[in-house]
């Protein structure tokens, strides 16, 4: 192809990706850098108000920001802070200090430490599991009798198709105080069950929600991955004398690879910004993760701050850790790209 | 003479429908202008939007999520609402960014009806007209407390002894529910009862008070008493422990009075007329019931023509007016002229009169930050991680490093 008809066909996507990914990560870099903050004065204000019968009045010294006297806007001033967001972010002091007198629970104190070990633990577990459970349902279903397919796929992929937050919300609701299926265990067991009083029944309900919401993803690409498997060598294999385990093995993973790669790749970027969950489950007290923790900066509270500096700081990382986690990844499907192109 | 009863009846019943259809309410005033009103969604905003909709070209926003928008809405010129409701919490960051217009103008043109008490003044100038009060105080179970021959407590020992004794008896499922909901609930319960025991949250100079003698006591009451409790509290808001009372499994709540209505909605209350409220419990001796007071109210915004303004306040007066309380009298606790306290509104009342009176919750820039850092760092030590000391402290810490942000400390 011309290089002149190439830039043609790739210049509205290129533009489009400075546009909406290139330079919304290039602010928030500089935004991570950068604190900007009203300029604040110190007065004295009498204020007063409502009682139920009688108004109260007092006066205070009230730390407000300055005006601008013609636009009536806020004044601010921006400072170039260097890594001090991060630094605030990450308390490396109080981090090493914990790990070098191999205190766990004091390096559990800072957020973002607990929100890290919280968010890898979820991720690593949540993948081989959904990896398993979607290969394992694609193979029962391309097992099953033609006639029934449709309806065990349709069946399957439901958990997928409902929206995260509100999977999450019911799941919540069933296992919550007196939720039906609490009330269920505890008529089983004939024990008090709390689900949300402790942080290791949250984080379990959490696994389990993720596979049951993620699975049937892998299990449609894993479904049409089996369409593709070379009848031949599996009738070879057939005649070779190969289990139905020993196919598996030899046969049908090898040409899934590709497949449990790109899953694989897909579940690590999305799991590792696992966010759904901890507002559904209003897991905040017990456990949170690095997406939780970008969000926690960002909400405003009463009196509208936001803490933007550290949110930036915090979504770096968070991109920073997914950059991490993919490189194994990406370095194998290069190599397999280059591997095929010659 | 039967045909003409008929008929009576018939326009009667017409006559009322269409009464029904308006929402009882009226308007002196046919308003030509378009105004829109962005505020939270409880039942006293939808009763006083109904009251301001028979104005006309009216349409409000009842939206929970209020407080996220409206900083940004009424920054824009001109403002995307002309009206807002607030509380003392919310109104902080207009203030701040000075996107509401002082009201003294309007309110000797068109609020007649208003009274002293209702405007929220800053330094000098009304910036807020409010409508209710509110403010968390005890709510029991009557029934349980007679049965057991308990005394209402007055303060937060009392309490805990009631609650040994509701346990002890076993009536019902937990004797306590308490809004001790990670983040913004916890630390509203916090702020409560370190105030009940005479705390100072933030220093004039912007340096934080919460670890001290005050905060450790406040601490360990509020540990004391989630003994009495569903184990899963962390997770428990207004919401939640207003359907624990309603389902009959708590028997005492430290509540917020705008939930006391529903205690009596035969729709979904279990426990109709079986509620009383009273005042907030003491924390100390000769202290302030350990709670705040709380506002609701209209303010208007400051990017609009004055002639907006003006038809958007005549609105909101339509809005606030004693038609409004008689079409809705247990939404809230109304400011209003022509509101009669009713058995419910007892405990609001007696915590909001008492000697001394619970300070009003504050409305500046570092308590949002303190409740912010509260609602994040207590947690801890209710889920045993950290101790009292080291909680405090990580809320310190917590609130320095984001004052430092905000540019409130060096």
């Amino acid at each position: 192809m011309k290089f002149k008809t190439f830039i043609w066909f790739v210049g509205p996507s290129l533009f489009l990706m400075l546009l909406f990914i290139a330079l919304p990560l290039y602010a928030v870099l500089m935004g991570s850098f950068q604190v900007t903050q009203p300029v604040m004065q110190t007065v004295e204000v009498e204020s007063c108000s409502a009682g139920f019968l009688a108004q109260t009045c007092t006066t205070e010294v009230r730390t407000i920001p300055v005006l601008d006297e013609e636009t009536g806007d806020m004044l601010t001033t921006t400072e170039w802070v260097g890594w001090l967001s991060y630094e605030r972010v990450l308390e490396p002091q109080r981090a090493w200090a914990a790990i070098t007198s191999l205190n766990y629970g004091a390096l559990m104190q800072i957020d973002f430490w607990a929100a890290l070990r919280f968010t890898l633990m979820f991720t690593f577990i949540t993948l081989p599991l959904v990896i398993g459970v979607g290969l394992a349902i694609a193979l029962a279903v391309n097992n099953a009798a033609k006639s029934i397919r449709g309806p065990i796929i349709f069946i399957s992929l439901l958990p997928f198709i409902i929206t995260p937050v509100i999977g999450s919300l019911s799941i919540y609701w069933l296992f919550v105080g007196d939720g039906i299926l609490t009330r269920g265990i505890e008529n089983l067991l004939d024990r008090d069950i709390a689900m949300f009083a402790q942080a290791w029944t949250i984080e379990l309900l959490m696994l389990f929600y993720r596979v049951w919401h993620v699975a049937p993803f892998a299990f449609v690409i894993f479904y049409a991955g089996l369409q593709t498997v070379n009848q031949d060598t599996l009738e070879s294999a057939i005649i070779d004398g190969a289990s139905r385990w020993d196919r598996l093995k030899y046969v049908v993973i090898p040409h899934l690879m590709p497949l449990i790669v790109f899953i694989a790749l897909i579940h690590l970027m999305d799991a590792y910004r696992v966010f759904d969950e901890i507002v559904g489950f209003r897991a905040e007290a017990h456990v949170t993760s690095l997406q939780y923790l970008t969000f926690n900066f960002l909400q405003p509270d009463d009196a509208g701050n936001r803490a933007f500096s550290r949110a930036s700081a915090s979504s770096m990382l968070t991109m920073v850790g997914i950059v991490i986690l993919l490189i194994p990844l990406l370095r194998r499907t290069w190599r397999d790209h280059k591997g095929s192109s010659h | 003479m039967f045909f003409k009863r008929l008929a009576l009846a018939g326009a009667v019943s017409v006559a009322a429908t269409a009464a029904y259809a308006d929402g009882h309410a009226t308007c002196d005033f046919e308003n030509t202008t378009e105004i829109t009103m962005l505020s939270a969604a409880f039942e006293a905003w939808v009763a006083v939007t109904d009251g301001m909709a028979a104005c006309g070209n009216f349409s409000p926003e009842l939206d929970q999520e209020f407080r996220t928008k409206q900083p940004e809405g009424f920054a824009a010129d001109p403002s995307l609402y002309q009206l807002g409701g607030v509380s003392n919490g919310t109104i902080t960051p207009l203030l701040n960014a000075g996107t509401i217009r002082p009201l003294d103008d309007l309110i000797a043109a068109h609020g007649e009806q208003l009274t002293p008490n209702q405007l929220i003044q800053i330094d000098g100038q009304t910036m807020a007209v409010a409508m209710m009060v509110n403010v968390q105080h005890l709510m029991f179970r009557e029934d349980i407390l007679s049965d057991l021959g308990i005394e209402t407590p007055t303060t937060w020992e009392e309490v805990l002894t009631a609650a040994e004794t509701i346990q002890e008896a076993g009536v019902v499922d937990y004797p306590l529910g308490a809004t001790m909901k990670a983040g913004w609930n916890i630390a509203q319960e916090f702020v409560n009862m370190f105030g009940g025991f005479g705390g100072t949250l933030v220093n004039d100079d912007n340096t934080p008070g919460v670890n001290s003698e005050e905060g450790l006591a406040a601490l360990d009451m509020m540990m004391r008493l989630t003994e009495y409790m569903d184990p899963e509290y962390l997770v428990s808001d207004s919401t939640y422990v207003q359907q624990q009372f309603q389902q009959g499994s708590i028997a005492m709540a430290n509540l917020w009075a705008s939930r006391a209505g529903a205690m009596n909605d035969e729709a979904e209350s279990q426990v109709v007329g079986l509620v009383a409220t009273a005042a907030a419990p003491l924390a100390m001796e000769g202290g302030a019931p350990a709670t705040t007071l709380w506002w609701d109210g209209i303010v208007v915004a400051a990017n609009i023509s004055d002639e907006e303004a003006d038809a958007a306040f005549r609105t909101a007066m339509a809005g606030i007016d004693s038609e409004t309380v008689a079409a809705a009298p247990d939404a809230a606790i109304w400011l209003i002229e022509g509101y009669e306290p009713n058995d419910m509104s007892a405990g609001a009342i007696a915590s909001a009169t008492a000697n001394p009176a619970p300070p009003a919750y504050p409305s500046t820039t570092q308590m949002g930050l303190m409740h912010t850092a509260l609602g994040d760092e207590l947690p801890a030590f209710f889920t045993g991680d950290v101790s009292a000391e080291e909680a405090l402290a990580a809320v310190e810490a917590a609130y320095t490093v984001a004052a430092q942000e905000a540019g409130l400390l060096e």
